[in-house]
């Protein structure tokens, strides 16, 4: 009975390929949809979990967020190193990881931090050790195999995140040297290169001797800083849409040591309220939750994403509708066809059976060449826009939804075939004969 | 295998189509139904089949009463049936639609004994066509190598050379006779042809709805 189903199929190709062609665009959006989804809201939890606040300059707390939890915005600007000592002097904060952004190298950014942050991403090194002196480096899994860096090499870091943006210049007067390469986390940690923030302030030539515990080295070079300043800040980089690296953003003419933000954990629920307060009372800083500026962010996107599902929706129920009426006139054309099946032995649920079979079979071409495409599309999506793996999304992956939704537009072919079925099953072939 | 009908009648709209048909054919009998057009004849087949139900009387098949009821059944193990207009499915090639009669029948294909009714019949090298493509003379020889390929017991065909000039007719008349010795089957030809009479060791006249005797 397939092999009639599909024999009937292929009996009007034309037909057959736009039904199968609407249930493809749609399995095609609501896979894309779910994958987006899934994989983005998978992800943000991921690399937010164990930060309860984050501490920055004062703007955009989703841009805050989106700077220093994901890596994918601009920084909203800086903050005095003091501050870290203050947080880390709180009782009801557990940790409190500092960070220096404003550089990249080959498009993955350079991360000035210190041993807390393995601490908060629980990172592994694979190969080679932890950053220590200033200038050392250490790749996570995909900034390491993605730039194919390797223990000792030297990289120098581009000023701001862009790979190819006219206007960057390189530090070329300051290498940093790769000595370790992370585990594999499924974080964003994979595609950051973590140095000490000293070190972040050595490429920007900052003098620091003795602020902070463990600035070990002498890195005091005047003329060295000099030179970079007049001709990073004053003359090659004015994009005013580029934020500069924090800390660019001095006053007056000296540079100052600063960092870009501050990821706390609380140690108990009383961090919870009092730190936020504390932070936005009694600093010029800004305090904003992960948690809540994501779910802000994810409702924003959920209106979004919501009304392309019900197109989406809709469209597979236009395909069903298709088939219902394709299956339909082919009903009448074919009563003759299935009387006759009818008189050669077919039972009426045989007969009952080939068309459902024909709705089911159009529905199961939908579903595959739709799923196939969304994921084909992500996967070329990935390749052109690494944005997009930075979100998480991996191609190949089926959710668990996807098996529903693919249950779904199954039932829709099905259910479409069920009428047409219904009317040849109730056929009186002898009548139909009779009438020739 | 024994056909027997028994005091069969039909009415449609309160006209009487048939009425009181009675014969037998026995075990391997060839029995030709003759009778003008509108006398009756795809009715009464029909009834035979188990596609329609009689008014009165009954038919069997063996020893067992046919109606729409159980038609499916007893046409599926003995009947091959070659009817007046419809003959192959239409989205099927020649051979595929053998196959699948032999597949509903029981479930598997016989590829040789295939090749060897189409070569019999002739329409060997239209094996491959789809129904449209045929000639009226190749579908119905296509359509008497469906009812042939179930090796049926009783072969049953309602108007079989309607579309075909004297020649073929011929041809054809032969191939249902010989079909249905090697078959071993009872045969029973509807229609108002009697230049097929020749060939028939027993005729039926149907007229009016009556047989003649
Ligand atoms: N479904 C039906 N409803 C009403 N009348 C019918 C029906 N089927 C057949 N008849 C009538 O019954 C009579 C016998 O029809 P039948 O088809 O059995 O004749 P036939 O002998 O096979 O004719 P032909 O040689 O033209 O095929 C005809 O008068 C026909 O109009
Ligand atoms: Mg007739």
């Amino acid at each position: 009975m397939i092999g009639l189903a599909i024999a009937y199929l292929r009996d009007r190709p034309l037909t057959t390929a736009l039904n199968v062609l609407l249930l493809a665009i749609s399995v095609a959006m609501l896979v894309l949809l779910l994958q987006f989804g899934n994989q983005a809201r998978d992800r943000f939890e991921r690399d937010m979990r164990g930060i309860d606040l984050v501490v920055g300059s004062k703007g955009s707390p989703l841009q805050l967020i989106l700077s220093s939890v994901f890596h994918v915005d601009q920084p909203t600007g800086n903050i005095p190193l003091s501050s870290l000592q203050l947080l880390r002097r709180d009782p009801a904060v557990k940790r409190t990881v500092p960070l220096a952004l404003g550089d990249s190298f080959d498009g993955y950014r350079i991360v000035g931090t210190d041993s807390s942050f393995a601490d908060l991403y629980k990172t592994k090194v694979a190969s080679g050790r932890s950053f220590a002196a200033p200038m050392e480096a250490v790749l996570g899994a995909k900034a390491a195999s993605e730039t194919g860096a390797d223990l000792g090499q030297e990289f120098i870091g581009n000023h701001g995140f862009s790979e190819d943006e006219n206007g960057n210049q390189s530090h070329d007067h300051a290498p940093f040297k790769t000595v370790g390469i992370l585990e594999a986390t499924g974080t964003v940690v994979d595609r950051l290169i973590l140095t000490s923030y000293e070190s972040v302030w050595d490429v920007h030539g900052i003098a620091h001797a003795d602020e902070v515990e463990g600035g070990n080295q002498d890195h005091g070079d005047n003329a060295h800083g000099q030179r970079h300043r007049t001709h990073s800040t004053a003359t090659l980089h004015p994009p005013p849409d580029m934020r500069s690296p924090a800390i660019l953003q001095a006053n007056g003419t000296e540079l100052e040591p600063e960092l870009t933000a501050l990821l706390v954990t609380y140690r108990n629920v009383s961090g919870a309220i009092r730190v936020p307060s504390m932070v936005n009372r009694q600093t010029e800083m800004q305090s904003a939750v992960p948690a809540t500026e994501t779910a802000r962010l994810l409702a924003l996107l959920g209106a979004s994403i919501d009304g392309i599902r019900i197109f989406a929706w809709l469209l597979a129920l236009t395909g069903g509708l298709a088939i219902f009426v394709a299956l339909l006139n082919m009903a009448r054309s074919r009563e003759g066809d299935l009387a006759l099946l009818r008189v050669m032995g077919a039972s009426r649920s045989q007969v009952f059976l080939t068309i459902i079979l024909e709705g089911l079979i159009t529905a199961i071409m939908g579903a595959v060449v739709g799923w196939i495409t969304a994921h084909s599309l992500i996967s070329i999506a990935r390749s052109n826009f690494p944005t997009l793996a930075d979100l998480g999304l991996t191609p190949w992956q089926a959710a668990p939804a996807e098996a529903g939704l693919i249950a779904a537009v199954l039932a829709i072919g099905a259910f479409a075939a069920l009428i047409p079925a219904l009317r040849i099953y109730r056929i009186d072939p002898a009548r139909t004969l009779a009438r020739g | 295998m024994q056909l027997t009908v028994s005091k069969v009648g039909k009415t449609y709209d309160a006209q009487s189509v048939l009425s009181g048909i009675s014969f037998e054919a026995a075990d391997e009998e060839r029995v030709l139904l003759l009778g003008p057009s509108g006398s009756g004849k795809s009715t009464l087949l029909n009834i035979i089949c188990g596609l329609q139900s009689a008014d009165s009387g009954w038919v069997s098949i063996g020893s067992e009463a046919i109606s729409p009821s159980n038609g499916d059944v007893i046409r599926k193990r003995n009947m091959g049936i070659i009817f007046q207009t419809l003959r192959l499915v239409s989205a099927l090639s020649v051979k595929a639609n053998l196959a699948l009669a032999q597949k509903l029948q029981n479930g598997s294909t016989d590829p040789a004994m295939i090749d060897q009714t189409l070569e019999r019949l002739g329409i060997a090298n239209r094996a491959k066509a789809r129904p449209f493509e045929l000639s009226q003379g190749e579908a119905q020889r296509a359509a008497i190598a469906r009812a042939l390929v179930v090796r049926p017991k009783i072969l049953i065909a309602d108007e079989p050379t309607s579309a075909l000039d004297h020649a073929n007719t011929q041809t054809v008349a032969e191939l249902l006779l010989e079909a249905a010795n090697d078959a071993g089957a009872t045969l029973l030809v509807a229609t108002h042809d009697d230049r097929l009479k020749a060939h028939f060791e027993r005729t039926l006249t149907l007229s009016d709805g009556r047989l003649e005797s």
